[in-house]
């Protein structure tokens, strides 16, 4: 058996698999929160709630209407891009243009609320949400056994992650989107609803974490507190990535899922913290982040 | 001032001024006469034990808004602060049981004056958000190291710590005693602000939250000015750590948690950012919702109710309760 | 000012009573405060079904003991060790409360312990896990009623031991809850000669558990035992069902698991776990009277917990009525000098260490085919006589028993 640093080359290979599962998934959460700020130049600290919403909608949606797993995907970032468009334009339009500390502490508390809200309905221990069929099961790679549904999260978030990534920086959308919230009132002179564009773009982070969202209701226990824990590490994310950069949020996101990867294997007790360790050494090497521009 | 001759229109404004400040700072002294007043006698008719609790918060978030409001800097990670206060001070007081109390609490005190020259000499050169997530992110490895480590308890806290006797011979473990003594700290802590925003220090402070840029080309030394802001802020949020933790007697995981920073931060918006009351304001009412609320029926809308106070707050009451107050006297009272 | 009149009072009533304190009851009230955590991950074990419980004591004692009434308070500790220790502190200085019961949480029960053996009350603790509570942290001012970590760790490891499990793995949460587990497992499994062949400590708590299962079968392990509860064990339950673990042939033992944990994790996914439990509903016509009337109370069958919460109060109240006090030092020689038998447990003794040992039992999950109802889903394989289940005193380390 070859081994490196003590480890047999297969559980090491294993790992990193693993690894690059759960960087997907951070790279599609940090996606939605590097959108939000880079575009809208908000903290969106309700990030966590977003994504717990879209679990649970997905969770409540078969239980009461009877939606399948398959009508959920498309489902619950519908209607959590519809809560996230109303909350920009009820709530964060009113505080737009102040300093951004005003952004974090006005999604901090809708946070508070949504997931005090939700612990109060649901309770505080997980409800479980059934593997779907076609997913059940795995594949036997040799060195480990994969679940089918561990394949499919990895697909379904890398390719989100592409198109969304496409469709900012390469469509005509995507550019009046970057120049409406560069400039937006030379946008407006040229005809474009800029205000309808950031209302959109918010709503589309929203969609982006519940999508999140429901690909965890499977796998994780769907909690009222699934958010808040997983929320700093993915902002921890952005920050690495640097947080304008949309490319920057979804490359760093599968990084720091290896690096976690890794570090469960060698040091698991800091496999929580070690995403905050890369980030004080990377702000100290490069302030804007690895991709991102100094502002 | 400068000595240039001014314009008769001037002057008036400037006079105006002048009495504006001297009436703002002559209606400051008051209320603090009130506070001490209300402050000495409150312990008989009040539970001494929650008093004490919300001297110790609010220390702790005057300390906060002397970084926030006086020097514009958000801070994500001043749990780390509270957290070292307590748990070096729980720790020297456990240790070496022979040991005047207020010996413990300048050990913790100094101790989050070191830590906070650390994490201010690694953040200070960063900007807003970038700032605030380094704070966060070094916490995050405080709160990590504190529960790796055997002297803090981990998940069980440091429990036991003697009250002790002060100076070596008050003992307090008298509740009233402890209190008087938690009140004179609270009272120094509150004072050493005072002083320090109305130095000359503190009015370059001021000069650099207003315009940085303005204030380099002036030739002060910003960082410097930002990093002594940052230890002092750190040192006095450790001074409530400590005195916390004799209070109780006991030095846990949740002042180092996250949560604890964005606690201090609530605290401080809803009083009113920048206010000299603010922070006590703000500490007294999320202490007094915590603890009154979550022992009766409406315990579990608790989060919910903080939540939406945040809310309020940023969408209507962005200067804080005392801030909205001023400016009703202002409007009512001129 | 009505604080003040109060507190002259109590202290004049306190000045009268000194020189007569054996045979009173303090304000001609029994206080009772019942402290757990009842919002948070561990509001199932206890939380607000604990307090019914505890009502149902109260009631069914009568209300009222001699003639003195008995009054519950109750609060939230939101798990965390400063707002629990507050909070009995308050009780405790206020209001004179002279028991507490519930008390989940470790870090939490430890706090309140320090305060209780300052003021002299007492505590009944049935949420805690922790056998250090008997242990080096025993003390003459609370009782550990219901179930340790030392009784399930030994139950259920010697148990799959002697199915033929001999390679381990362990999984623990890395705090020390886990690592006693994780301590007491090793233990049992070297001293019946088997061997630990891996093990991880995970941070507490963690989001993703692909990693350590994955780990657990790379090890190769027989036995893959859960160092772990609450939400992380829950999560590594239905991860190792993901991955297919019981399918390979590794078995998976849990140490601590509660009817709630099964409950919510379903059959399918908890089916064939081996566990030690100190109560089940279902096991006699008492126990099954008891948990009627919990469920109707509740809408939820009652865990181990519950139960011991209502048998440890009525003990202690039963205590009180005999001695006509409520000096907590008489009342808790008297609980240990009487044998505890009721629905929670039969020839159950409170030892002066303050471990209650009673019988604990082997229990596995049904299959969902064996289910016949939505709480049906243990069976109980044998008895642990409580002597063998427990640590015994010999072993111990507690102040009160070594001399």
């Amino acid at each position: 058996m070859t081994m490196l640093f003590g480890v047999p080359l297969s559980v090491l290979l294993g790992q990193l698999l693993l690894g690059l599962i759960n960087g997907a998934f951070y790279a599609l959460l940090s996606l939605g929160l590097a959108i939000i700020f880079g575009l809208l130049r908000i903290i969106n600290f309700a990030h966590g709630a977003l994504y717990m919403l879209g679990a649970f909608v997905t969770v409540l949606g078969l239980q009461y209407l009877g939606v399948n797993y398959w009508f959920a995907l498309f489902l619950a970032p519908l209607t959590v891009g519809l809560v996230g468009m109303a909350i920009e334009k009820g709530l964060l339009r009113r505080i737009a243009g102040e300093d951004h500390l005003y952004g974090l502490l006005l999604t901090f508390g809708l946070a508070l609320i949504i997931e005090g809200l939700f612990v109060k309905l649901f309770g505080v221990s997980g409800s479980s949400y059934p593997m779907p069929d076609a997913l059940k099961g795995g594949f036997n790679l040799g060195f480990m056994f994969l679940p089918k549904y561990r394949a499919w999260v990895i697909v379904a978030a890398l390719v989100v992650c592409l198109v969304t990534w496409y469709m900012i920086e390469r469509t005509r959308l995507g550019s009046y989107l970057r120049a409406g919230t560069e400039n937006p009132k030379l946008m407006q002179a040229f005809g474009i609803n800029v205000p309808l564009l950031i209302t959109l773009t918010y709503g589309y982070g929203a969609a982006l974490a519940a999508f999140a969202g429901v690909l965890a209701a499977p796998i994780y226990p769907v909690a009222p507190g699934m958010g808040a824990n997983l929320l700093i590490v993915v902002f921890a994310v952005v920050v690495i990535g640097g947080m304008g950069s949309i490319m920057g949020a979804i490359v760093t996101g599968l990084l720091m899922g290896l690096i976690e990867g890794l570090t469960k294997v060698f040091y698991p007790e800091a496999a929580n913290t070690v995403v905050f360790l890369v980030m004080v050494l990377v702000l100290l090497v490069r302030p804007a982040g690895l991709f991102g521009k100094e502002t | 001032m400068s000595e240039a001759i001014k314009n008769p229109v001037q002057q008036q404004r400037i006079r105006v001024e002048r009495e504006r400040r001297i009436a703002a700072s002559r209606r400051n002294k008051v209320f603090f006469a009130v506070f001490i007043a209300i402050a000495l006698v409150a312990p008989f008719g009040i539970y001494p034990v929650f008093l004490m609790k919300l001297l110790c918060f609010a220390l702790f978030a005057c300390a906060f808004n002397l970084l926030l409001g006086y020097a514009g800097l958000l801070s994500f990670g001043h749990a780390a602060f509270l957290a070292t206060g307590g748990y070096i001070t729980g720790f020297v007081l456990t240790e070496y049981s022979g040991l005047s109390t207020e010996v413990g609490i300048l050990a913790g005190t100094v101790a989050s004056a070191a830590l906070g020259l650390v994490f201010g000499l690694l953040a200070i050169r960063r900007q807003g958000i970038y700032f605030a997530m380094i704070t966060l992110a070094l916490a995050q490895l405080v709160f990590f190291m504190y529960m790796q480590s055997s002297f803090t308890g981990g998940e069980n806290g440091l429990q036991g710590v003697p009250r002790g006797h002060l100076f070596g011979f008050i003992d307090l473990a008298d509740n009233l005693n402890m209190y008087y003594f938690v009140l004179a700290v609270f009272v120094f802590g509150f004072l050493l602000i005072q002083r320090t925003i109305h130095s000359p220090y503190g009015q370059v402070l001021k000069a650099i939250r207003e315009n940085e840029p303005r204030a380099i080309s002036l030739g002060y030394n910003v960082n410097a000015h930002k990093l002594l802001a940052f230890v002092l802020s750190a040192a006095l949020t450790g001074l409530a750590g400590s005195t916390k933790t004799v209070v109780f007697q006991l030095a846990s995981l949740t002042d180092a948690h996250w949560h604890m920073s964005g606690e201090v931060i609530l605290m401080t918006l809803l009083g009113g950012v920048g206010t000299v009351l603010g922070p006590f304001v703000g500490a007294s009412i999320v202490v007094t919702l915590q603890t009154y609320l979550s022992s009766g029926p409406l315990g579990a809308w608790v989060h919910v109710i903080l939540g939406v106070i945040f809310v309020l707050c940023v969408l209507m009451f962005r200067a804080g309760i005392v801030g909205w107050a001023a400016k009703l006297i202002q409007k009512n009272f001129k | 000012m009505k604080g003040l009149r109060k507190a002259i009072g109590l202290i004049v009533a306190t000045g009268l009573l000194s020189g007569t304190a054996q045979a009173e009851i303090s304000d001609n009230e029994i206080r009772i405060g019942y402290l757990a955590d009842m919002s948070g991950t561990y509001r199932d074990l206890s939380g607000p079904g604990g307090l019914e419980a505890l009502k149902m004591a109260v009631e069914d004692f009568g209300g009222q003991v001699n003639g003195k009434k008995i009054v519950i308070y109750n609060a939230d500790d939101l798990n965390k060790p400063d707002v629990g220790a507050n909070t009995v502190r308050q009780w405790i200085d206020e209001k004179n409360v002279d028991v507490i019961a519930g008390l989940v949480a470790t870090s939490v029960v430890m706090a309140v312990n320090k305060i209780v053996e300052q003021e002299n009350k007492l505590a009944l603790i049935s949420g805690s896990a922790s056998s250090s509570l008997t242990n080096e942290f025993c003390s003459p001012n609370h009782v550990h009623w219901v179930y340790d970590t030392y009784a399930l760790s030994n139950g259920t490891a010697h148990a799959v031991l002697s199915e033929g499990g001999k390679d381990w793995f362990i999984l623990a949460a890395d705090y020390a809850f886990g690592h006693s587990l994780e301590a007491d497992i090793t233990k049992v499994v070297e001293t019946g000669g088997g061997q630990i062949v891996g093990k991880v400590r995970h941070p507490f708590p963690s989001n993703d558990f692909s990693s350590y299962i994955l780990q657990a079968q790379g090890s190769g392990a027989e036995v893959v035992a859960l160092a772990n509860a609450g939400a992380d064990m829950v999560n590594a339950l239905q991860t190792a069902s993901q991955f297919g673990l019981a399918q390979s042939g590794q078995k998976l033992a849990g140490m601590v698991v509660f009817l709630n944990d099964v409950h919510s994790m379903g059959l399918d996914v908890t089916q064939g776990l081996m566990l030690t439990t100190g109560w089940y509903w279902d096991m006699n016509d008492e126990t099954r009277e008891w948990a009627q009337r919990y469920h109707k109370r509740v809408g939820r069958m009652p865990s181990m917990t519950h139960a011991g919460v209502y048998s440890s109060t009525l003990h202690y109240l039963n205590a009180v009525k005999e001695t006509g006090s409520d000096d907590t030092q008489v009342v808790r020689a008297k609980m240990i000098e009487t044998p505890i038998n009721d629905m929670f447990a039969k020839n159950g003794t409170l030892r002066e260490d303050g471990r209650m040992v009673h019988d604990m039992y082997l229990a596995q999950v049904k299959t969902p085919a064996e289910s016949t109802s939505e709480w049906d889903l243990y069976k109980i394989l044998r008895t642990i006589p409580g002597e063998q289940a427990y640590r015994s005193l010999a072993d111990s380390q507690c102040k009160l028993i070594k001399n």
